[in-house]
């Protein structure tokens, strides 16, 4: 059963699995940080509040986040074929994790700078710091630790999303458990396949624990 | 000296979304140069909107914030932003940053003027020093105990060179002994570099301990001002009465002359006075209440004593008093 051509499959599910979900990831971030802050910023309680921008940001986190992930991934196809020229296979899969993880990683930042006391950003204020030093001198490094345990927990969301979109072609562990283990009923593979998902997201959870514990002051 | 802080019938309205809340109204005061001046009130009589309006924290809604000869209101931001890096501040709560160290945090202040990283270090240093805890300097907070990090706050508030401390219930977390060495640190600072201080407390003992002039702020307004000594020994509103008595005093159970309310301010705390007080006059005295401190060998407080029913001791005891320049004043007392 566990053949060379087996492994050699295997090999490349993890590879395209890690793949899709690192560089969706860093892409989730890159839209859902800076969402994130402005969703703080915006806040009626924030240091810079605008009230319609905050409603309409937060209406739209919202109705993305409510349209389950397997129907954003069908509906957004048109889409991922002019960005990326095709809709399957792994680097297609990034587009749809990316548009469906985005408005999540930007709850997960409001959440964690919102454990950044009141009273800091206020001593700042006092010091006549602009909203962009508070935002880069306080906000970020504050939330820091609480921001890379929530990144851990972000990237092992868009893993298991990068496995549901095995059931369209999207390449990864979870298209081989899902055209092997289900569709040809062998369960010895999709055994293994879920066992490796569980793997990666031990180490990513892991890894997130410490870089945030070792960063963290307020814990010596 | 001329007026650091000039506030002008001042007032705050908070608006929320059912009613508004009138947190100021009408204040008015001067604070000079050099000075200490203490602000007391009891909890939610506007303090804390207070001192915020006075680095524009808080815009009020009418008045003006004359700070240093600059009227706040016609600053824009940005010229309020650089303004601010005179008007210092530190709070209850400390608000350090936990991320970075003692040294860091001081540097802070100085990041935000642009100060270059070398020249802000040697600064930052200079002001632990001052403060006291240079030998904690790469200590987090969550390694400092509360009155280490208040005194890496006050570093950190005079790293700018600031012309005004505010100190928002500076001492208010912490307990009685550190309090004192804060407020002796917050006396030296006040000396050494001549930064006019302003307290905000609800502890009448910090404005007996270490303020020149206080203003007693009840329900928004300003209820009584004046010199610290003025106030403690004739309060004149229901409020500063409640504030130099905390346990309360309802008239009636003694009648007026019956008591004597001696007062202390700054005395030496070595001259025991009522006990002299007591073989001069050849008579006894019963101490009804007693309320004192020993601030740097100096005495502060307030006495009531039960005077006996005989005339002729009665003013043995005022004659005394009176030849020993203590304040006194006949009291009515119920206790």
């Amino acid at each position: 059963m566990f053949n060379a051509q087996m492994m050699q499959l295997l090999a490349k599910g993890i590879w395209e699995t890690l793949y899709m979900t690192l560089v969706s990831s860093f892409l989730a971030y890159l839209l859902g940080l800076p969402l994130g802050l402005l969703l703080i910023v915006t806040d009626k309680n924030g240091i810079r509040p605008m009230r319609v921008l905050n409603r309409l940001l937060s209406f739209v986190i919202n109705f993305v986040r409510s349209v389950p992930f397997l129907i954003l991934l069908i509906a957004v196809i048109p889409f991922t074929r002019f960005l990326v020229g095709t809709s399957v296979g792994s680097t297609a899969t990034i587009v749809p994790l990316v548009l469906a993880s985005a408005p999540f990683v930007a709850r997960m930042v409001e959440s964690s700078i919102k454990e950044v006391d009141r009273g800091v950003v206020e001593a700042a204020q006092s010091m006549g710091a602009s909203p962009w030093q508070i935002v880069w001198k306080v906000l970020l490094p504050e939330a820091k630790p609480s921001l890379i345990l929530n990144a851990a927990i972000a990237t092992t969301t868009i893993l298991g999303y990068s496995a549901m979109a095995g059931f369209v072609g999207g390449g990864g562990l979870g298209t081989i458990s899902i055209n092997y283990g289900f569709y040809r009923y062998q369960s010895d593979v999709m055994l293994v396949t879920v066992l490796l998902l569980v793997v990666i997201v031990q180490v990513f959870q892991e890894i997130g624990m410490r870089i945030a514990m070792k960063g963290d002051k307020r814990s010596h | 000296m001329g007026a650091m802080i000039e506030i002008k019938n001042l007032g705050k309205t908070f608006f929320t979304k059912e009613n508004q809340v009138v947190a100021l109204e009408g204040v008015s005061l001067e604070i000079e140069e050099g000075e200490i001046f203490g602000i007391i009130g009891l909890s939610g009589a506007g303090k804390s909107t207070l001192v915020r309006c006075m680095n524009y924290l808080e815009k009020p809604t009418t008045g003006s914030v004359v700070f240093d000869g600059q009227a706040l209101h016609t600053m824009s931001e940005k010229q309020l932003r650089k303004a601010r890096q005179s008007i210092s501040m530190i709070f209850q709560g400390f608000h350090l940053l936990m991320q970075r160290n003692a040294l860091q945090n001081v540097c802070f202040p100085l990041e935000i003027a642009g100060v270059p990283k070398k020249e802000a270090e040697k600064k930052a240093k200079e002001m632990l020093e001052l403060v006291g805890i240079a030998d904690k300097m790469q200590a987090y907070p969550s390694q400092l105990s509360g009155g280490q990090k208040q005194r890496v706050a006050i570093a950190r508030a005079l790293a700018t060179n600031p012309k005004v401390l505010l100190c928002d219930e500076a001492t208010s977390a912490l307990d009685p002994t550190t309090t004192r060495s804060i407020l002796a640190l917050l006396q030296e600072i006040n000396r050494k570099l001549g930064v006019t201080i302003v307290i905000i407390t609800h502890e009448m003992g910090v404005i007996e301990a270490i303020c020149k002039r206080v203003a007693i702020l009840d329900r928004s307004h300003v209820a009584e001002m004046g010199k610290v000594e003025d106030i403690f020994v004739n309060p004149q509103s229901e409020i500063a009465k409640q504030l130099i008595y905390p346990q309360g005093r309802k008239e009636g159970t003694f009648q007026k002359g019956e008591c004597v309310r001696i007062v202390f301010d700054g005395r030496s705390s070595f001259e025991p006075v009522v006990s002299n007080m007591v073989l001069a006059c050849g008579t006894a005295v019963n101490i009804l209440f007693a309320d004192t401190k020993n601030i740097d060998g100096q005495a502060f407080g307030q006495m009531l004593l039960q005077l006996p029913d005989d005339e002729t001791a009665k003013r043995k005891i005022f004659a005394y008093l009176t030849s020993r320049n203590i304040h006194f004043e006949e009291e009515f007392a119920n206790v």
